[in-house]
């Protein structure tokens, strides 16, 4: 640790103002403080001190991550072939994971460290948590280059060109898939890329429960064989990270305890689901439409409701600011999931559409709580 | 019941589905010139609900009683039955829209000279608004009776009104984004609209 110290320290002068090596500063930079904490530390005045800063809270939701991560890689496996033993699916998924991470990771890197030297900010370990994200909420099938694509996309206009991490509208991940939906369909949706055996096709439980007419969605799932426990517990085919609603429930808890996740937002996506969700299933009785059958505890563990609740609608950025902004976001995009989900036939996956639409509607949530406050005040100090 | 739902569906189809800028992209110009704050924004979308309001039902009895084919069978002369003046839908639709404005201007400068003053030129360019041309011709070719073009010209409105001030509060807040100098303004806001109407594309192809 200390050779490394002192190696930094020696190269340090190097990237000074002035010097050839100037330019290349924000690499530097990166280097120094991802292992050590900064030297241009906050010396006086009202600040709190905290151990949990931008970095640390990063690599906490990226721990956070990794019970979905690594399920996500046992279950590529088992969907392929039931049979083998854990580590064998474990290493199947491995190697198809392993180059989309790697992907995901160096095309936004690259455009982050384009963007530090090109604009003079810092490196953000934001991109630390979008590349993580983006292999997670893709299918195993998916086309590197496709990734590459994807992943540029949003990290530059969805994050980088509006300054970078924490000056961002939309989730960058989120815009990613987004982008992924609707410029390659064939690639994301539909049931022959859920599983990386050629030829094989399985739908996803979304899909099939909203493949029927005139029956309920959870007659449709028995019929199909999915049961409520597999599905809670991730044996489905889906995207990479997204299956396991119990590992994204560790996540949960990490993400809780270490207050980086706002337990209003999650509390509040559950509330709108289960709202939403137990109103369509009043209607359903006289509609022809499957999904409006499909029980609250069903919609919470099929597709990417759990992994979206828990890691994209939480993101400190794109959500709304306020406590009780939180509360209204937090409902919009669960009511909002779940009619998508009923109701339209286009996308069985409304949560990804549900937390663009709530990070769009953030600001002016935020704006009205704001107005309300000060119209408060106001008439209280009349 | 039965009818109560139909329009509900309406409304939803014109405010979400088929919102009339983020998914025709008709009125941008005033979209992107008045999104800047959300306060004006504000008094435009509710300008442009109380003209779109107006004026689909108004070019309904126009294009019903004057325009059709057949329309003018109502005066009883056998000469005028089987005119057809539907080459005129577009300059009439157009003439009903500025004389709707006018009437806007004045009951807002009346009435909120300070929203008058804040919507500047942009209240009188309203006459040329696509959104509002758009719902009028949306209207004749989706062929509505007129409670139907009622609701549909408000809630086409609302849909406008939603989506500038989604499009201004989140510009408000974009105020403390470090936006490259290049695309400061109008550059910003294009890649924005194009983000939303994405999120907005959740809505497309739901059948109410």
């Amino acid at each position: 640790m200390k050779m490394l110290r002192n190696f930094l320290d020696r190269m340090h002068p190097k990237f000074k103002n002035g010097t050839k090596l100037e330019k290349y500063y924000p690499l530097f930079e990166m280097a120094d403080t991802f292992m050590f904490t900064p030297d241009d530390v906050t010396k006086s005045g009202p600040h709190v001190r905290d151990a949990v800063d931008l970095k640390r809270a990063m690599i906490v939701v990226v721990l956070a991550l990794l019970p979905t991560f690594f399920f996500g890689l046992f279950n590529i496996g088992y969907q392929e072939d039931a049979t083998r033993t854990i580590l064998q699916n474990f290493m199947v998924g491995l190697k198809i994971t392993l180059p989309i991470l790697i992907v995901a990771y160096g095309v936004g890197g690259f455009w982050e460290v384009v963007f530090a030297i090109v604009r003079k900010h810092e490196i953000n370990e934001g991109f630390l948590v979008t590349g993580f994200l983006i292999p997670l909420i893709v299918p195993p099938t998916i086309p590197l280059w496709m990734v590459a694509v994807a992943t540029s996309f949003g990290v530059v206009i969805g994050k980088e060109i509006f300054g970078g991490t924490g000056f961002n509208i939309f989730n960058p991940a989120l815009v990613a898939r987004a982008f992924l939906f609707f410029a390659y369909p064939g690639a994301i949706s539909g049931d022959s890329v859920w599983t990386v055996v050629d030829g094989v096709s399985k739908a996803t439980p979304l899909a099939v429960a909203a493949s029927g007419v005139n029956t309920s969605a959870i007659d449709l799932l028995v019929r199909s064989n999915f049961s409520w426990l597999d599905m809670f517990y991730g044996f489905i085919p889906g995207s990479i990270g997204e299956t396991s609603t119990l590992a994204i429930l560790i996540g949960a808890v990490i993400l809780l305890v270490t207050r980086i996740a706002s337990w209003r937002i999650i509390t509040g996506v559950m509330i709108g689901m289960v709202g939403i969700a137990l109103l369509t299933n009043l209607l359903a009785a006289a509609s022809s439409n499957p999904m409006l059958a499909l029980t609250p505890h069903y919609h919470l563990v099929m597709g990417g409701f759990a992994f979206g609740m828990v890691f994209m609608a939480t993101d400190p950025v794109s959500a709304a600011q306020s406590n009780a902004g939180r509360w209204i976001y937090g409902i919009m995009i669960g009511g909002l999931a779940v009619m998508i989900r009923s109701v339209n036939p286009a996308f069985p996956e409304g949560m990804m559409l549900a937390i663009l639409l709530g990070n769009a509607f953030s600001p002016m949530i935020d704006y009205m709580v704001l107005r309300r406050h000060i119209k408060r005040r106001q008439q209280r100090h009349a | 019941m039965e009818m109560l739902s139909h329009y509900l569906s309406i409304a939803a189809q014109s405010i979400f589905v088929q919102n009339i800028l983020l998914s025709s992209f008709l009125g941008m110009c005033s979209f992107l010139a008045i999104s800047k704050k959300v306060e004006t924004s504000f008094g435009l979308g509710l300008a442009v609900i109380f003209v779109n309001g107006i004026t689909v039902p108004m070019n309904w009895l126009i294009q019903k009683y004057l325009l059709e084919e057949g329309a003018l069978s109502w005066t009883g002369l056998t000469s005028l039955a089987n005119v057809d003046l539907s080459f005129l839908t577009f300059i009439t639709f157009i003439a009903t829209i500025a004389a709707m404005v006018q009437l806007v201007e004045m009951v807002l400068d009346k009435f909120s000279p300070t929203l008058y003053q804040a919507l500047g030129i942009f209240l009188p360019l309203i006459a040329v608004n696509c959104a509002i041309l758009g719902s009028s011709l949306f209207m004749v070719e989706r062929s509505y009776n007129f409670p139907e073009s009622v609701v549909y010209g408000i809630s086409a409105g609302f849909g406008f009104f939603l989506a500038i001030t989604t499009m201004a509060s989140i510009r408000y807040k974009l105020k403390y984004s470090n936006v490259p100098a290049g695309l400061k303004g109008l550059g910003i806001a294009m890649i924005l609209t194009g983000l939303i109407s994405m999120a907005y594309m959740s809505f497309s192809g739901i059948n109410l």
